[in-house]
């Protein structure tokens, strides 16, 4: 497959997100499409030493001409930022954001062990969404693990927001792509996953709609 | 995720370097590997494991680094290519070996990965292994993208081969773990057959070549290795993976290597200085080949070096420099020496654009800096944002049995302490482990220093040792240390909190699991058993039986003169869940008995207790569990003093 012009080369995403929140499986079926397309990729998942709970970033550098990318993006270069956690979008954002960035968050907290012990707050949530409205150039807030644990369990909670992403028209993939890996990768769970993408891509579709 | 076996030659995967290393050592025929897990190598083992049966290969996850090596040294003089992977520190681990394995040579390609971790982001240390391969004379190779994993992989088995000695594949942890265009060669079709012929010989009886000393003395073995070494340079010189880039004659020239090219080439591009600036990509780095570097040196009068940790390659070049004769231009170097590169931590884009642009002479404004306003609310906002600390898991036995540590200590009342040891158990010294490890080290290093605390007490020592590992870290490094403290009567008290995997480096087995890497049950060797063969005195307890528990180490660290040993067996969450996909429990916090800051307890249940499925409610000021994330584990409802945690079996 040829791979589509770019508005930027290279066009770099981050997905930041807790572990356990599916980071590293996110943005291993986006890398896994956008090569299927034609692109060079670069995915870095940075997770640290943490099983469970430590913040997670994963870098995505998105190129049609050069196979190597470094696996990082440096300061204020983020073209697309999805939260799959909302501080942890803003800590991204803090660091990789720009007046031209593209964000798209989930609205459900998980709390640090900082927070839980009172050493430090969560900040106020409706604030922090409209922060990230604020910094960004166009953001999209989505109900991801809410509309998940419909679906029976908050893991979909990436699909969702990968379905969101798509919609968005933030980053060069189709939906048909998508779900060709979506099939390879996760056979058993296909059915409900490829709900869960609807869901997400509709929620975005909607908004835009409106 | 990947599927690295399929033999279909120039079709294009996402894969991890790691994983790229592994098709490459398919792709080279290897019919042996071994490893010890540690991040960020061990998607190497795990990568290959599951298809090592089906590929013919004979695939290991060893007890430690010392033997996986030298298991996979014995394929290799047994005509079978063989693979051995781990971390850095796992290199300090098979050292002793490594360097008498240097005196003999191999046979067949013998290939030894190392993945180091500049910055130490899931590591004791940020050591650099570089100089090792330097100081012990092993080609070394540093691929800079995950192709390059899988393409320098290959010629190392080829090098080696050619050399007749061990090749060295550095990787770091943002190439190890960094996922990448890979294009896949064919794999080979060949049969092997092992067998070690310099066995003894019954008519003709000699010294094995496969021996150090004796008749062929150590300095003539040095000799003989410098030889073979000498012959590596040759191949480096006219290798691919050295290159330059760039004018004929540039303002700058960098040289660099590994993923260090790949933030230079970015920053350049970035600076916009593709006409000034010219980089030289060293794939071999060690040895240096000389004639492609000192043609290069001659570019530029200005010389700049961008590596991670060790200047190993600026201070190469700087000797080659200084070697080269009088008449050849000397340019101006820089580097770590003079201070345009730092001496620590990783690199990233972020430092090699500075580094560059302070050295050329140019500045550099990020699209962040356009907007003032815009960089000064981001620098406001990230004030506001809580850190998200380490953690033990929900649901985690460790948290379990650090508390009980903790109280045993605080009711025993002559401050006692841990000696920790490396794996998960190591949250012990941060607030989810109550700060009750004191002292760090190295594998097996918690028993082994608890061995000179316990013989302190003829200069008034009285605090209680604990030494504390994991069952995996128990079998890798801490049989010794326990021995020796039998034996010579040292009075520590050995926690060995069993949770029946290696859970840090993620759910790799070992021998207290009976499982092998490929999955088959092996021997399952029984910790208790092995440690009561010691005579020791011996407890077992389930942590989360905290009353028990916390009795039992009471009892154990009361000053006899004695190594003791308690395990505290409690299967890891993670692993229990995802085999049973269901929680054991429902947590649920009853408002009406929770009575928040009048209570007296100091919130123990979140403030010191500390599980990130038990939040506060700061609307209600009552405790509160967050069904998403708890596991259902109902060790939190013993912690409530009002019982106002309350558990309901599933």
């Amino acid at each position: 497959m040829s791979a589509r012009e770019l508005s930027k080369d290279p066009l770099n995403v981050i997905i930041a997100g807790v572990g356990g929140q599916g980071n590293v499986l996110m943005s291993f079926l986006i890398g896994s499409a956008l090569i299927r397309s034609g692109y060079f990729v670069t995915v870095f998942d940075n997770y640290g030493a943490s099983q469970r709970l430590g913040a997670v970033a994963s870098h995505i550098k998105i190129s049609r001409e050069d196979a190597n990318t470094s696996p990082l993006l440096h300061e204020g270069d983020a073209d697309v930022i999805v939260g799959i956690e909302p501080i942890e979008l803003l800590r991204n954002l803090t660091r990789f954001g720009n007046p031209e960035v593209i964000t798209i968050v989930n609205t459900r907290p998980v709390y640090p062990v900082s927070v839980i012990s009172g050493d430090e707050e969560y900040p106020d949530l409706d604030k922090t969404i409209q922060t990230i409205r604020n910094l960004s150039a166009q953001s999209w807030i989505v109900n991801a693990t809410e509309e998940a644990m419909k679906l029976g369990n908050s893991i979909y909670t990436n699909v969702i927001l990968l379905g969101a992403l798509l919609g968005s028209n933030a980053i060069p993939l189709d939906k048909e792509t998508m779900e060709v890996v979506l099939k390879e990768e996760m056979p058993k769970a296909f059915d409900t996953n490829m709900l869960a993408l609807h869901r997400g891509l509709d929620m975005v579709r909607n908004t835009m709609n409106e | 995720m990947s599927n690295i076996e399929i033999d279909e030659p120039g079709t294009t995967q996402l894969l991890l370097g790691n994983e790229a290393i592994a098709r490459g050592a398919l792709e080279a025929g290897i019919g042996f590997a071994t490893a010890y897990p540690g991040t960020p190598s061990s998607e190497i083992m795990a990568t290959l494991a599951p298809i090592a049966k089906k590929m013919g290969i004979y695939a290991e996850w060893s007890i430690n680094e010392m033997v996986a090596f030298e298991a996979a040294s014995a394929a290799s003089l047994s005509n079978i290519r063989a693979l051995s992977s781990m971390k850095a520190n796992g290199v300090n681990v098979i050292i002793d070996f490594l360097v008498n394995l240097q005196m003999t040579g191999i046979k067949k390609g013998l290939v030894l990965v190392v993945c180091d971790d500049p910055g130490g982001m899931t590591s004791s240390n940020e050591q650099d292994t570089r100089p090792i391969a330097k100081w012990l004379n092993i080609p070394l190779l540093e691929p800079s993208t995950a192709q390059e994993c899988k393409d320098m992989t290959k010629w190392a088995f080829e090098l080696s081969e050619e050399l007749g000695m061990v090749c060295m594949v550095r990787s770091v942890t943002y190439l190890s773990h960094t996922r990448g265009n890979v294009r896949f060669e064919k794999l080979p079709d060949i049969s092997m057959e092992a067998t070690f012929a310099d066995a003894y010989e019954i008519d003709n009886p000699k010294q094995s070549r496969f021996t150090c000393g004796m008749q062929f003395h150590p300095y003539k073995q040095s000799e003989a290795l410098l030889k073979r070494f000498s012959k590596a340079q040759a191949h480096c010189e006219d290798s691919p993976f050295n290159s330059y880039n760039g004018p004929n004659t540039p303002e700058l020239i960098i040289f660099t290597s590994g993923i260090c090219w790949t933030y230079a080439t970015e920053a350049v591009k970035i600076l916009n200085l593709q006409d000034r600036v010219g980089i030289v990509k060293l794939g071999t780095t060690w040895p240096l080949p000389e004639e492609f570097v000192s043609r290069h040196l001659e570019r530029s009068n200005k010389v700049l070096f961008i590596e991670e940790i060790s200047p190993l390659v600026e201070q190469s070049v700087m000797e080659l420099a200084a070697s080269l004769p009088a008449d050849r231009p000397r340019p101006t170097f820089y580097g770590k020496r003079s201070r345009h590169v730092r001496a620590w931590g990783e690199q990233d884009l972020n430092l090699v654009i500075h580094s560059i642009a302070t050295v050329i002479g140019t500045s550099y404004r990020s699209r962040q800096s356009s907007s003032a306003e815009y960089q000064s609310t981001l620098k406001e906002v990230a004030q506001t944002l809580p850190a998200r600390p380490l953690t033990f898991c929900p649901g985690c036995p460790h948290r379990a049995s650090f508390w009980a540590i903790k109280i045993a200590l605080q009711l025993d009342g002559r401050n006692g302490f841990v000696t920790g040891d490396i794996g998960c158990t190591a949250m012990g010294m941060i607030s989810p482990g109550s700060f009750q490890v004191r002292t760090y080290y190295a594998m097996g290093g918690g028993v082994g220093i608890a061995n000179g605390f316990g013989h302190l007490g003829q200069f008034g020592f009285r605090q209680p040792v604990i030494a504390v590992c994991g069952d995996s870290t128990f079998f890798h490094a801490s049989i010794p240390g326990l021995i020796n403290g039998v034996w010579n009567k040292s009075n520590f008290t050995l926690a060995i909190l069993d949770n029946s995997t290696t859970a840090m480096t993620g759910f790799q087995p070992h021998p207290g699991t009976g499982m092998t890497a490929t999955g088959e049950p092996g021997n399952k060797v029984n910790i208790e058993a092995l440690c009561r063969s010691l005579g020791v005195h011996v407890e077992v307890c389930d942590p989360f039986d905290l009353t028990n528990t916390i009795t039992t180490l009471l009892k154990l660290i009361k000053d006899d003169g004695n190594a003791k040993v308690v395990i505290f067996q409690h299967e890891c969450e993670l692993v229990r869940a995802r085999r049973e996909r269901k929680k054991p429990y429902h947590m649920y916090v009853d408002p009406s008995r929770c009575i928040g800051e009048e209570c007296g307890c100091n919130r123990i249940c979140t403030r010191v207790f500390s599980c990130p499925g038990l939040v506060w409610d700061r609307d209600t000021g009552k405790a509160v569990i967050d069904e998403a994330v708890c596991e259902g584990c109902g060790l939190c409802a013993e912690v409530c003093p009002q019982g106002a945690i309350l558990k309901e079996a599933l």
